[in-house]
């Protein structure tokens, strides 16, 4: 009998805000798929209005929950490329290595407790704490040095305090830093640990040719500034953002979504590492022959190992950072901040993909015009097409419905979407 | 969830069954339930998690303890807080959001029609004035902060478990400020509400050497007058100190009289 079922999944788990799933296939043909977005939108850009540039990073971190510190970032960043202030050697390399530890919280997060589960057949995290202690373990271990190190270089791990425009209100202390990179050294069994872990899962074979979109690597694997890349082809510099962007609404959805060279295209770990393979630390080139993830990659599945492959990087260019600084006496935490009047315009790499902070700034530093685009809203489109092309593809192959559903609930939460964050 | 029972001083714990819902916010103060890697276990002993989307599939609808994170910023939420409210016997707001509207209700500065206008131009959008969830039911317990502090949390919880009473320290953030030897912010040449709101984050912020925004709202009588002479005394403007009491909503009712 040819399968007639109606998928749906009203504000999907384990994923960070609202979305519904929707799939309705009669008698074996796909009559409808969707990813439909729900969240309430929260007007940031209108918000910050009329206000000093001094409250920018403070109130557009807080667009996110999982990844202020990328926002405080890009919020700096965009601020300071208006004002034409540069970065000192020391506050880039302790702004990456902060931004480092985000990613690694984050990735840890989402591939521990909210995508695993679904490869160890649980609802949550919870149950494997009986089950698998020493998984859990490694992971709280691992997100706790993540956390720790927000914590001495941001101030805070979630909307930190020590990130401002000119640099940080306060250095760490360079013992620290050492018990930090000792940590660190440490973590590296635990990942390769982690990669033995996934190892173990199966991962769905499904790919749909798809178009990735991240920061371009020159000499270093991208996550601060610089040029904009495709997998077709496209190449833009960082204040080009808008023709990479390409928002418009569509009618199921709070979030705006985005396109270029085709109806939708992707950003996150994959995008990131299929434009910039050879910059990923070799370490991390080798873990990805064991899953024989090749540039470019079109399995959405396996952003899950695209994220193991960033903590892996992230955490050995961080020690390698870490040695620089503890080699070199610390300078002055902040230089002085002049406004002027004129757009600055940042790209920043945060776990789920690249993000835009854009604002305009009248001679007195005050804020006549804001624009965010998010990693999430951008994969908004993706995610939907890809569900539309599972749907078809898991159909004809003949899945049950509640196959399917797994399926897509799991295909979602590979692209870890922060849907608050979307649509902010 | 582990079935260890908890005791305190001999007599066993009731284990109360609890979940965690969001509104319009960044879900950072649900995440920073998670963040408590090192205690985190332990705490989890404490309750019985039945509904927590950001983590879990599962959802049981038995809850004693609700945790709400967010502010009201469209209708359907309002329906949505109402039966929790109903089916919660202790209904916890969560940040500042929650306690006061958050960053949110900043939007509020300005005509509905212009914001829609500003983000999403001609495209409808629903969308309302920011509210804290007390507008809408009766709150039984705030827990301030943005994001709030996990240490607080759990120290909150545990009383909540034991049944024992729950206070907010009537103290403003100088006296956590003084306790942590910090230098004054003033002195630094930052400005700060620090003097004239209520302490319990252990000076999180001018520990790091950045003034307090005042996310946790006032102490009891806050001394507003006083702290707009200490800004003129220091040479800030107006403008800065009004930037930093709007931010988080909880010093609303200020704003008029220091705009005298």
């Amino acid at each position: 009998m040819k399968l007639s079922c109606d998928i749906n999944v009203r504000h999907l788990t384990r994923v960070e805000g609202h979305g519904n799933i929707h799939i309705k296939i009669q008698d074996g043909k796909v009559e409808k798929a969707s990813w439909d977005v729900v969240e309430t939108p929260r007007f940031f850009e209108a918000i910050v209005v009329g206000k000093h540039w001094e409250n920018a990073p403070y109130i557009c971190g807080r667009i996110c929950g999982i990844c202020s510190i990328g926002h405080t970032l890009a919020s700096i960043r965009a601020i300071e490329n208006a004002f034409g202030i540069i970065p000192d050697k020391q506050t880039s390399s302790l702004r990456l290595i902060l931004k480092h530890m985000e990613t690694l919280q984050s990735h840890l997060l989402h591939l521990y407790f909210l995508a695993a589960p679904d490869f160890l057949n649980v609802g949550s995290v919870f149950p494997l704490i009986e089950s698998h202690p020493d998984v859990v373990q490694r992971a709280a271990r691992m997100k706790l040095l993540a956390n720790d190190a927000c914590d001495i270089i941001g101030g805070r791990r979630m909307h930190p305090t020590r990130t401002v425009v000119g640099g940080f209100t306060m250095l760490p202390e360079k013992n620290q830093l050492l018990q930090l990179k000792s940590r660190l050294e440490a973590v590296v069994a635990d990942l390769l640990a982690t990669a033995e872990l996934f190892q173990t899962f199966s991962f769905p074979d499904f790919v749909r040719e798809t178009e990735f979109v991240s920061l371009k690597g020159d000499k270093h694997y991208p996550f601060i500034g610089g040029d904009l890349i495709s997998t077709d082809g496209v190449i833009k510099a960082e204040e080009e953002y808008l023709a990479m962007t390409n928002e418009y609404m569509v009618d199921h959805s709070t979030s705006k979504w985005s396109r270029l060279s085709r109806p939708s295209f992707a950003v996150g770990a994959l995008a990131r590492v299929n434009n910039n393979f050879s910059l990923l630390h070799p370490v991390a080139q080798e873990i990805a022959g064991r899953f024989s993830l090749n540039a470019v990659n079109h399995n959405p599945y396996m952003l899950n190992i695209a994220q193991l492959l960033e903590c892996v990087h992230v955490v050995l260019d961080s020690i390698s950072m870490l040695d620089e600084l503890l080699d070199t006496p610390w300078q002055a935490p902040r230089t002085p901040v002049e406004p002027k009047e004129g757009l600055g315009v940042s790209a920043v790499e945060v776990p789920r993909g690249i993000l835009y902070h854009a604002y305009e700034f009248d001679a007195s530093g005050r804020i006549v015009h804001a624009n965010c685009v998010i990693p999430t809203s951008q994969n908004n489109a993706n995610i939907h097409y890809d569900i539309i092309e599972l749907a078809h593809q898991y159909t004809a192959q003949g899945k049950s419905d509640s196959e399917i559903q797994q399926l897509a609930e799991m295909l979602v939460r590979a692209y870890d979407p922060c849907i608050s964050c979307s649509v902010h | 969830m582990s079935p260890v029972e908890r005791s305190y001083l001999g007599v066993p714990i009731n284990k109360p069954k609890v979940a965690f819902f969001e509104m319009s916010s960044c879900e950072g103060c649900q995440l920073q339930m998670l963040n408590n890697e090192a205690s985190l276990l332990d705490f989890l002993s404490l309750v019985e998690v039945v509904n927590f989307r950001e983590a879990m599939t599962e959802k049981g609808h038995d809850y004693q303890i609700a945790f709400v994170e967010g502010s009201i910023t469209r209708s359907d939420e309002i329906d949505r807080l109402k039966k929790i409210r109903k089916q919660a016997d202790t209904l916890v707001a969560i940040g500042s959001c929650a306690c006061f509207g958050g960053v949110n209700q900043l939007k509020n500065r300005f005509e509905l029609d212009w914001v829609k206008k500003e983000v999403y131009g001609d495209y409808p959008i629903d969308t309302r004035k920011v509210e804290p969830l007390s507008a809408h039911v009766t709150v039984d317990l705030e827990i301030y902060g943005c994001p709030i502090k996990k240490e607080e949390v759990e120290r909150i919880v545990t009383n909540l478990v034991l049944g024992k009473s729950i206070e907010h320290p009537k103290y403003p953030i100088c006296v956590e400020c003084k306790e942590n030897h910090n230098v004054c912010l003033y002195d630094l040449g930052e400005p700060c509400l620090g003097p004239v709101t209520r302490a319990g984050c252990d000076s999180w912020c001018p520990s790091n050497r950045l003034g307090c925004w005042g996310c946790r709202g006032p102490v009891d009588e806050a001394n507003v007058t006083q702290l707009k002479e200490i800004m003129a005394q220091h040479n800030f403007t107006m403008e800065q100190m009004l930037d930093r009491m709007e931010c988080f909503g909880g010093f609303s009712e200020y704003i008029t009289e220091m705009k005298k």
